[in-house]
């Protein structure tokens, strides 16, 4: 039995510092608010560091039990944790990456004038981020799922008086509903047929169960309903339209929420089902579909784009695809490991971003960036070390991880292979033509006016601007750590030694020596030239002969512009979806059932109790006379009706 | 001897009576002088039924509605002088507010 490792902590610090700030930091000096975020979620990060360490010679999952929450009958949820090799990953990213890109707002937001509720807000997404991975039943698991999508609105709504940021938080919160739906009933599929939703007693009653081969059953439901869920939260088809709107956000929320931690929750959800989703190969076919097309889809769409967030936007959505075709063919582990790597080269290439941003006043358009990298070194070297990582140059840490979801995928079937092989080069592609358009050429941004400021400044720092600068060193720092982390974070990988490591909970890899070393070594190769590629044609089309992307745009008509336009899917939902909604509502709900019968009803009512008033209330006058005549009239009345009563006995 | 019922009569005409001048009699003394005239009518159909039934309690009742009758009008008179002295009319009509 461990010594207890006091998980809480790591939950509960966070927590204690966006009730503090929130509560006090409007009063509050802004050292003061940096202070107390920074101390909170740094300390949360050397907690879990210190509990991992205290719990990693364990095989076993380490629970701890803090308070009991729900009890009816045999059901139970407590609040209680659970760590096992898979949180170990998950709080060791959320902290580590969210503690750095605390200290990175401290500079990008250093001018904000709600300084203090952004922290509030972000250790607040901290709190609820831990509880998520930390929960060891799925209705804590759940807490934190919709605790995450409340911090995420908030902050994706920081800047609400722009209309843009407003509707952006309501969409994602409304996107989300529709997969939280899919997820509950999915849990209460688990409570009806296994009475408990503790990972636990539910995965031990799972393990004896068949796999369902023959037909879809119960796990398949369940499956597919959890996948509903994931759908939500990590931005897949058909449910990732919310994202790249998402971008209206502060860029470090878009780094942290957006990119590197919540959006991977869902492949944390059906990484921690996995009893669930091995049992059922349809739901994982559904799973590893959903996520190849998605890998595809949303790459395309990110060629075209020419915000610089938006373009690392839908890269997300097509990496959580990775992620996602990864689970779905079983190797969850590979899913994991790029979840980690991700969340290193993203959060970086969004701190970056954050980092250009900054430089040149805010403006986002890559078309009015070029030629940075002299003005903005250390930000042009971070990001050209991410842009190296997500395209899968060896030996940078995406190169480990995308290659081993393609060998995995591979081994399950071509199909998904090629069209992963597709995407990481076209992933390449994107995002080396995001570099080229932003760091190199001459600069094209918006000249200096009289007042010495830029035009565009409406952005997260509207101060005054002249040339494009580098940004301080706080915002520098954590760009550097995750450079490194991009580096190097990838030979955690090497030798399968991040599959051995998760192995306590995923325990399979035995199928996985099947196919010789030497196609595995050819794949990797394909995938390196096919990067290589991808980012010699890059160069190609934006640096040597810039003039022929719009040629080519041109010579591709309607279907440039149905990628530039996004597939026209927001159209697409807004006419299919949301139109009959609205007009059903409108006709049948408000002016049919409200008006017409709610408030009709109402009205009617009170029209009749206030005719039968105008008349009753003659009787009171105020005059005691007449009171006295009505007296002496019911008296007459109760006189009468005796004498009847007595002439009728 | 006169039978019962032309007394009953007479107390309900005589009560009938009271009660028209009460609701319709404006000024407070007449008003005040209907009332007696209904508990008089009242009185009467008392000791018509103690004298019929020879029960005396009917008697006795009517002495305790005679003394609070008095009592009434003395209280009642003093008051209707107040008001006359406060507002200068008897009239009901333009005496509807408790306080000036």
């Amino acid at each position: 039995m461990m010594p207890t490792l006091n998980l809480w902590l790591i939950p509960i610090l966070p927590l204690a510092g966006a009730a503090i700030n929130g509560l006090f930091g409007k009063k509050a000096s802004r050292t003061a608010v940096t202070i107390v975020a920074l101390v909170f979620s740094g300390s949360s990060f050397l907690w879990a560091v210190t509990s991992v360490l205290r719990y990693l010679p364990s095989e076993e999952p380490y629970q701890e039990y803090l308070a009991h929450w729900i009890r009816a009958g045999s059901f139970y949820a407590d609040f209680a944790f659970y760590l096992d090799h898979l949180s170990v990953v998950m709080v060791l990213v959320v902290t580590g990456v969210g503690f750095l890109i605390h200290i990175y707002s401290v500079g990008y937001m250093a001018e904000d004038p709600s300084y203090y509720r952004f922290f509030s807000y972000l250790n607040l997404f901290m709190f609820f981020m831990l509880t998520l991975v930390l929960a060891n039943n799925y209705l804590l698991m759940f807490i934190g799922w919709e605790g995450v999508g409340l911090a995420s609105y908030l902050l994706i709504g920081f800047w609400f008086t722009k209309d843009s940021a407003a509707a952006a938080g309501k969409k994602a919160f409304i996107v989300n509903r529709i997969g939280d739906f899919g997820f509950l009933i999915g849990l209460f599929l688990m409570i009806q047929h296994f009475g408990s939703l503790n990972f636990s007693p539910v995965f031990d009653q799972v393990r004896p169960l068949a796999t369902e081969t023959s037909g879809a059953g119960l796990l398949t439901a369940i499956g597919i309903l959890l996948m509903v869920g994931a759908c939500g939260k990590s931005a897949q088809i058909p449910l990732y339209v919310w994202l790249p709107d998402a971008m209206e956000g502060p860029t470090p929320v878009s780094a942290l929420i957006h990119a590197a931690t919540m959006v991977t929750a869902g492949v944390y959800m059906v990484s921690r089902s996995h009893p669930i989703f091995e049992r059922a190969p349809q739901a994982l076919t559904v799973v590893a579909v959903i996520g190849t097309l998605t890998a595809l889809f949303a790459a395309t769409i990110g060629i075209t784009q020419t915000d610089i967030k938006k373009v690392l936007a839908y890269s997300t959505i097509s990496q959580l695809g990775y992620m996602f075709m990864a689970c779905g063919v079983g190797a969850f582990s590979a899913g994991i490991f790029h979840l980690m790597t991700h969340a290193f080269f993203k959060g970086l290439l969004f701190l970056g971003a954050g980092s250009v941003i900054h430089a040149v006043g805010g403006e986002q358009d890559m078309r009015k960036m070029g030629g940075l990298k002299s003005y903005i070194p250390w930000t042009t070297l971070t990001m050209g070390v991410a842009t190296l990582a997500i395209a899968g140059i060896p030996p940078l840490a995406g190169f480990w991880s995308k290659d081993e979801i393609l060998w995995k995928a591979y081994q399950t079937s071509w199909i998904y292979w090629l069209i992963g092989l597709i995407t990481a080069f076209i992933t390449s592609f994107y995002m080396f033509r995001l570099l080229f358009m932003t760091f190199a050429g001459e600069y094209r941004g918006a000249q200096v006016d009289d007042h010495g400021k830029l035009h565009a400044a409406d952005g997260p720092d509207g101060h005054a601007h002249g040339e494009p600068h580098e940004s301080p060193a706080v915002m520098l720092g954590p760009l550097m750590i995750l450079a490194l982390l991009s580096l190097f974070g990838g030979f955690v990988g090497y030798g399968n030694r991040f599959e051995h490591f998760l192995a306590p909970v995923f325990s399979s890899g035995d199928a996985a020596e099947a196919a010789s070393r030497g196609t595995e070594l050819l794949l990797m190769g394909l995938s390196v030239l096919v990067a290589l590629g991808g980012a010699i044609l890059a160069y190609v089309l934006y640096v040597s002969k810039p003039y022929l992307p719009q040629k080519i745009a041109d010579g591709l008509g309607d279907f440039y512009a149905a990628v530039l336009n996004k597939y026209y899917i927001d159209e697409i939902y807004a006419a299919v979806f949301i139109k009959p909604l609205v007009d059903g509502s409108t006709r049948v709900l408000w002016q049919g059932v409200d008006r017409r019968v709610i408030d009709d009803t109402v009205n009617h009512a009170a029209d009749g109790v206030r005719h039968v008033s105008d008349e009753v209330r003659q009787m009171q006058s105020g005059n005691l006379r007449s009171y006295a005549g009505w007296i002496a009239a019911g008296a007459a009345v109760v006189i009468a009706y005796m004498i009847w009563r007595g002439v009728a006995r | 001897m006169v039978p019962l019922s032309y007394y009953l009569v007479l107390s309900g005409i005589l009560f009938a009576c009271g009660v028209t001048g009460f609701l319709i009699k404006r000024n407070i003394i007449t008003i005040f002088m209907s009332i007696e005239l209904m508990l008089n009518g009242v009185n009467l159909s008392f000791v018509a039924f103690a004298a019929h039934w020879h029960i005396l309690a009917g008697q006795v009742f009517v002495f305790f509605v005679m003394v609070v009758a008095a009592a009434e009008a003395a209280v009642g008179l003093a008051i209707i002088i107040a008001v006359y002295r406060s507002r200068e009319t008897l009239n009901v009509d333009q005496v509807n507010l408790l306080k000036l």
